[in-house]
């Protein structure tokens, strides 16, 4: 008895108690400080005190909100939308069929693609040159650009997580389908394709938070009120609604859901590519 | 050996089905799309950089001055202070985000209780938007009215103006990006330390050791490429870092908490598009002449052990 039991180690009561209390001082405080200040009335925002709301303006603030410049914050969530569904889209399919031509096929092309993508994940992008590439495009200031952009960027990720996942279906599937006389897209698309649905949901769900929450691609490459993504609206209310942070907080709540939904539902696929992603990288 | 004899059916009966050259089920081309967008966007502004920032550039055109752009970076305090700035802000958040994350996972994997809580709460903020964590951490850390020196003031102590005074808003910024960043640091080494081999533990057990020698000895250099990866991913992300410094204090007051990468936005935004330039440039040296001896260095290590 008394082995199993040290084997078994009892939970530690106190490091237990004493890691919940900093991890809700630390961590929990300032959400709750969001949501709390998000609910208040305007005067009692703007104390930017850690209260409990006198009055509860939970749908007011929320129409408020959604109402402010001419509904811009449903305009934002409707490009956030079309550019991290297209470009996520994109990038997976482009990145999948480049891991799979990498992973499989010994050529001379191999030590040059794997330069490039580790180049991607180091390099800072030049952001002027960039900008002039898209003016010579003429996709400067659209959101064909920008999805364009977001692809080029997130690209070598998702190789990196394609690859090493390609890397563990037997090639002998490959040889079988094209005994059946399936062709390269057959082969792709049909076969191999399928098989990677855990990388898939991973790279999809851990790319859609990063582009959702990208802030610096859209300011440069994507500005003007009329296109803004919801991480610029944030900023524009900032500093149109200086005094009014009960909608400011509000603005925050409201964005901070999508990438909260993901987590909850996500959860285990988005370790999962963090982990695996960034081990390898 | 298996593999070459595997292979080699397929492919000689696809060259006998009356085709003339054997094609390859992996074809080239479906490099092609994903080449293309990459080349486009990302190689070709890289390279053609190298050549602006050799320019007096505005939106008409560009002129040819030679290295003007560069003598005015480095000229300039305001700009040659923003390299320092780059360099403290990316050592100081990877730096406490190897130890804060080296301990929180060692605590989370641990025998505590609200274990899966604990986890949750820590890795939350990594996917959180990142204006959205600096716009309230500017407000907490408010210097009268701020949740953060509030506090401070009931045990007596008098906070400083975080995000005001010039000698702590490049740090406070730090701060706040390890808070945002350390849980992804935690979850790497959490990754690390599980796939340690219990017998380990239990070898050192039998040997009677403590908590500190099971870190020091076993932990510590098997959790090494854990460590590796995060250096390296927090010193990119560090070095590149824009919009949280943006957000909370636009790299002021003055130019205190300027970075490379908002001085490239400023002066993208005045107009001085070869200067804008030139800073990336400097930037992409300065992250390439990091990173890249940095990571070779640890995984050379890394391959010894």
């Amino acid at each position: 008895m008394t082995v199993l039991t040290s084997r078994r180690p009892r939970k530690n009561l106190l490091l237990s108690f004493l890691a919940i209390v900093l991890s809700v001082i630390v961590f929990l405080v300032p959400f709750a400080f969001v949501l709390l200040t998000a609910i208040k009335d305007q005067q009692q925002a703007s104390l930017l005190d850690f209260s409990w709301p006198h009055q509860f303006r939970l749908v007011q603030n929320f129409i408020d909100v959604v109402e402010a410049r001419d509904y811009m914050l449903i305009i934002a969530f409707i490009n956030s939308t079309i550019l991290t569904v297209a470009s996520v889209t994109l990038m997976v399919v482009f990145g999948a069929m480049v891991a799979f031509v990498l992973q499989r096929r010994r050529s001379k092309w191999n030590a040059l693609v794997n330069a490039l993508v580790l180049a991607g994940l180091i390099i800072p992008p030049a952001v002027v040159p960039t900008i002039w590439v898209l003016q010579k495009l003429g996709l400067f200031r659209t959101m064909p650009g920008l999805i364009l952009v977001e692809v080029a960027f997130g690209l070598s990720f998702v190789i990196l997580l394609f690859r090493a996942f390609i890397g563990t279906i037997p090639r002998e599937l490959d040889e079988a389908a094209v005994i059946d006389g399936a062709g390269p897209m057959r082969l792709f698309f049909r076969v191999i394709l399928p098989l990677l649905r855990p990388v898939i949901i991973t790279s999809v769900v851990v790319q859609s938070v990063f582009v959702f929450n990208d802030f610096t691609n859209p300011l440069y490459f994507l500005p003007g009120d009329q296109n803004a993504t919801v991480q610029l609206t944030l900023y524009n209310f900032a500093s149109t609604y200086n005094t009014q942070y009960n909608l400011l907080f509000m603005n925050i709540l409201l964005i901070t859901i999508p990438p909260l939904v993901m987590f909850l539902f996500f959860n285990r696929q988005i370790v999962a590519g963090m982990t695996a992603g960034a081990i390898k990288g | 050996m298996a593999t070459t004899t595997v292979t080699r059916p397929a492919e000689t009966l696809v060259s006998s089905a009356g085709r003339v050259r054997a094609k390859s089920p992996y074809p080239h081309w479906f490099y092609l799309p994903a080449a293309v967008i990459y080349g486009v966007l990302f190689i070709v502004p890289t390279i053609i950089a190298f050549y602006f920032s050799l320019t007096r550039w505005s939106i008409f055109d560009s002129k040819f001055i030679g290295l003007g752009n560069y003598r005015t970076f480095f000229q300039e305090p305001a700009l040659v202070t923003s390299l320092w700035h780059t360099l403290i802000y990316a050592v100081v958040t990877s730096g406490l985000k190897v130890v804060l994350g080296l301990l929180l996972a060692m605590l989370l994997t641990s025998q505590i209780l609200a274990r899966g809580y604990l986890r949750s709460v820590v890795f939350f903020p990594v996917l959180v938007s990142t204006i959205g964590v600096g716009l309230t951490f500017t407000v907490l850390m408010n210097p009268e009215k701020g949740l953060i020196n509030q506090s401070l003031s009931l045990i007596g102590i008098q906070g400083p103006g975080w995000l005001t005074d010039p000698s702590y808003a490049l740090l406070s910024v730090a701060l706040v990006d390890v808070w945002k960043g350390v849980g992804l640091a935690t979850l790497i080494y959490i990754a690390g330390i599980v796939s340690i081999p219990q017998e380990y533990f239990e070898a050192a057990r039998v040997d009677g050791a403590g908590a500190w020698e099971n870190f020091r000895h076993i932990v510590l250099p098997l959790a090494r490429p854990a460590t590796v990866t995060v250096i390296t991913l927090s010193l990119i992300g560090g070095l590149r870092s824009f919009d949280l410094i943006w957000a909370m204090t636009r790299g002021g007051p003055g130019f205190t908490s300027d970075v490379i990468a908002s001085v490239i936005y400023k002066q993208y935004q005045a107009g001085f598009y070869g200067l804008s330039t030139a800073g990336n440039v400097v930037l992409f040296l300065v992250v390439t002449a990091i990173v890249l001896p940095l990571s070779r260095f640890l995984n050379r290590k890394e391959v010894e052990l």
